[in-house]
């Protein structure tokens, strides 16, 4: 093949062994490249196996709910051909009669009507009794007509909101759980319309949190820009003094602060035992500082201080002092040459600070969990509770990739605002 | 020259303690890991059934505790790997879980009879044996208050949500199951109607109303143990608990609690296990055994909790070291039944996912 190359251009620089040497050279470069890739290969696959396939799975799970179809087979597929006017016919009927014996016998993991009834019951709540006991009688039904002898099981069964539902959650992708996820629901009649007031909580807990991110990202903006001064300007010795200060509390376990503060907010805590003694509150007038947003809004504030100050020590750390000076020299006043000098030389430091907590802030789940009391939780907290406590896995999964969706796009507004490549962490 | 020696010993080190697990390991295939609620009630059920199998069969019981709900057990048997064995749950996630098809299924023929030859299906009172559940006590939620600090306590389930006349904070279960009935009857509904009056959105309105006459004076609790203790410290003047906590606190560490039975919601607890336990037939050997007429006999000296075995009940005696008739202290004496309703486990298995929601959007709000 050399040769063949070597014909075609005849004026090709050749290497010792008779290889013309650019491709030579793209062998060689192909080979280190190779070498280098296969040295990330673990991480890749870490990255893979631990961050985007999970992501991947929620997102799936979120929109991908099988459970009708699992466990009613034959009656999924030809329920869709239904015009959905009064009840459907005796085919429909006896393909549900069959399909709720054959899980009846079963017993499978993940196919048995308790997951039907389960799913039901998410969209039109109260149905599950209605499920789990016609699934005990079901096995009486010999012969047909079954759409009879069902109605004789259960009257209820003669309500056509129930077959319109079990239409809808017979196909296996949904918007069902997005729709949940943002307090909306199908009414009777299959329209999206808003859930009930009293039942509405996650469109306003997103809102909370993001608020709360907002002044949680501000407070420690305002209490570590000066710290960070302090660190940058102070004599070596006492810098490095202080900086252990700032990195101990960091370097301690999230939890150990967490409660720390518990310790130190609750009723019965230093704060309120001093200002008792003190007679600034009475005794039974206690001050209620925790378990509410004031709680999770002090102890995040304190545990993701050090997000801040970092990154603005670091560039306050680049910026020579005789900026400044030149600037005080030149006639500026101390505050005009501060905010026309020194301040836009902190930018980097500001938006890596900023975005570094109100990204954090967003998703933190152990701190409003332990001194959020019942109006101090996060959306986090809500997931967390699907996940766990209800079990409804897709509508976790549903907050899950819309908490996502609300992180990428502020990171996106940020970028436009201030430039990603403005970002320092030092 | 240093370091690889190091590497070398913590290697060997690490090898000794690997087959160390391994021997552990071993000697583990003969215990069960049996779940249940914490506090005086596993102390009850330590003392009356594990302590008399491990005697009797020589195996060993792992105990572990959490606050009920059915999410670990299916975190578990969908991930196939299930390291509970038995686990004592509430009648309605019997039902849910076995629905779902997360419980192993029990032949009631395989039970024992009873002390007096009566099959165990005929034994065991009406409505504790379930397709993938045996029940071993009647429980009760209740409500309680120190009466060395309230020496005319409230007497009715109206007075815990009168915060005139008995000022102070109340303790609730943080979980809409109980408190909604608690509520109604608190607003005048008889016992017998409450599930009727609960099915409808007026009555869940209604109940939620009354909640919201005292939400901003309530703690709410999660664990079965925190209600004594939040009484003992006198963070709430009354609190909702189970009715053996509170009896336990009395009788076991003679705290001046005093148990008000008006309108008060009993309901089962029942052994079940879960799908693929690793040693399901051990577990059921001890979920025999634990059911048999004297043991639950036996766990009655030690919690007021009522025995699911009829033929128990003559058995129940006094508390295990103490002069103190157990008869009275049950959920199902008759002068602590003159006003309660049984916790309708199909009303809440139907709704307990939309009051849950409902429940935790109020708290939020």
């Amino acid at each position: 093949m050399s040769e063949v190359s070597a014909q075609q251009n005849p004026n090709a620089i050749l290497s010792d062994d008779g290889v013309p040497l650019k491709q030579k050279l793209a062998r060689t470069t192909r080979t280190l490249k190779w070498r280098a890739f296969l040295l990330t290969l673990p991480l890749v696959l870490f990255l893979f196996i631990s961050f985007v396939l999970p992501i991947g799975q929620m997102l799936l799970r979120s929109v991908h709910n099988p459970s009708a179809s699992n466990v009613l087979p034959q009656f999924a597929e030809i329920i869709q051909d239904w015009d959905e006017q009064g009840l459907p016919d005796e085919a429909v009927f006896a393909a549900f009669v069959d399909d709720m014996q054959t899980a009846k016998k079963n017993r499978e993991i993940g196919k048995t009507i308790g997951n039907l009834a389960t799913r039901m019951n998410y969209e039109m709540p109260g149905t599950r009794s209605l499920f789990t006991s016609t699934g005990r009688k079901v096995n009486k039904i010999k012969a047909g007509p079954y759409k009879e002898a069902l109605l004789k099981t259960n009257k209820k069964w003669d309500n056509p909101v129930i077959w319109r539902t079990l239409k809808r959650v017979s196909r296996d992708y949904t918007p069902a759980f997005y729709l949940a996820a943002l307090d909306r629901k199908y009414d009777d009649d299959g329209n999206i319309v808003r859930a009930d007031e009293l039942y509405q909580i996650y469109v306003s807990n997103f809102g909370k949190t993001l608020g709360m991110s907002v002044v949680i990202t501000f407070f420690c903006f305002i209490l570590a820009f000066p710290v960070a001064y302090l660190l940058s300007t102070l004599p070596m010795r006492t810098s490095n003094l202080l900086m252990i200060l700032v990195l101990l509390p960091f370097w301690t376990s999230l939890l150990v602060r967490t409660t720390a503060w518990i310790a130190i907010l609750q009723t019965e805590g230093i704060i309120n035992d001093i200002l008792v003694y003190l007679g600034v509150v009475a005794d039974d007038g206690r001050i209620q500082m925790i378990y509410n947003q004031t709680g999770t809004i002090i102890s995040m504030v304190h545990i993701l201080l050090p997000f801040m100050i970092l990154p603005l020590y670091s560039v306050m750390k680049t910026i020579s002092p005789s900026y400044m000076r030149a600037a005080r020299s030149m006639g500026g006043t101390p505050f005009n040459a501060f905010r026309r000098i020194y301040f836009p030389q902190t930018l980097p430091g500001i938006a890596a600070g900023t975005l570094l907590v109100f990204i954090l802030s967003i998703g933190f789940y152990i701190t409003p969990a332990l001194v959020g009391g019942e109006d101090g939780i996060l959306i986090s907290n809500l997931i967390a509770y699907h996940i766990q406590k209800s079990l409804n896995w897709s509508l976790g999964a549903a907050l899950g990739a819309i908490l996502l969706v609300v992180i990428l796009v502020l990171y996106w507004l940020y970028n436009k605002l201030v430039g990603i490549e403005k970002l320092s962490f030092g | 020259m240093k370091l690889p020696k190091l590497l070398l010993s913590s290697l060997i080190a690490a090898g000794l303690m690997s087959t160390a697990g391994l021997a552990q390991a071993g000697s583990h295939s003969e215990s069960i890991t049996v779940v249940s609620w914490g506090g005086a009630y596993t102390k009850s059920q330590v003392e009356a059934y594990h302590k008399p199998w491990i005697a009797k069969t020589g195996k060993q019981i792992k105990s572990e505790d959490y606050n009920g709900g059915t999410a670990e057990i299916k975190a578990q048997v969908e991930a196939g790997n299930v390291t509970w064995d038995l686990v004592d749950v509430e009648l309605s996630d019997a039902i849910r879980a076995c629905d779902e098809g997360l419980l192993e299924t029990i032949d009631h023929s395989e039970l024992p009879a009873g002390a007096d030859g009566k099959p165990a299906t005929e034994d065991f009172m009406e409505g504790t044996l379930h397709e993938c559940a045996v029940a071993n006590i009647v429980w009760s939620t209740i409500f309680a208050y120190d009466k060395s600090k309230m020496a005319d306590g409230p007497k009715t389930i109206a007075d815990f949500f009168d915060l005139e006349k008995f000022p102070g904070k109340r303790g609730l279960r943080k979980n809409p199951k109980s408190n909604l009935e608690f509520a109604l009857m608190a607003d005048g509904v008889a016992a017998k109607d409450v599930y009727e009056v609960l099915a409808t959105e007026e009555g869940v309105d209604r109940a939620f109303k009354k909640l919201d006459s005292i939400k901003d004076s309530v703690i709410w609790w999660e664990a079965g143990a925190q209600p004594p203790q939040l009484l003992a410290d006198g963070e709430v003047a009354m609190t909702t608990a189970y009715n053996g906590r509170i009896f336990n606190a009395v009788a076991g560490e003679d705290k001046p609690f005093e148990i008000v039975w008006d309108g008060q919601i009993w309901d089962l607890d029942l052994w079940v296990i879960p799908k693929g336990a690793k040693n399901k037939d051990l577990a059921m050997d001890f979920l025999k055994f634990s059911t048999a007429t004297e043991q639950l006999a036996a766990q009655a000296s030690y919690i007021s909790y009522g025995p699911a075995r009829m033929s128990s009940a003559p058995l129940v005696g006094k508390y295990h070291n103490k002069d103190i008739d157990m008869g009275p202290q049950m959920p199902t004496a008759p002068d602590n039944l003159t006003n309660a309703v049984q916790n309708n486990f199909e009303f809440w298995a139907d709704n307990q996912d939309q009051l849950s929601e409902r429940f935790n959007a109020w708290l939020a709000g």
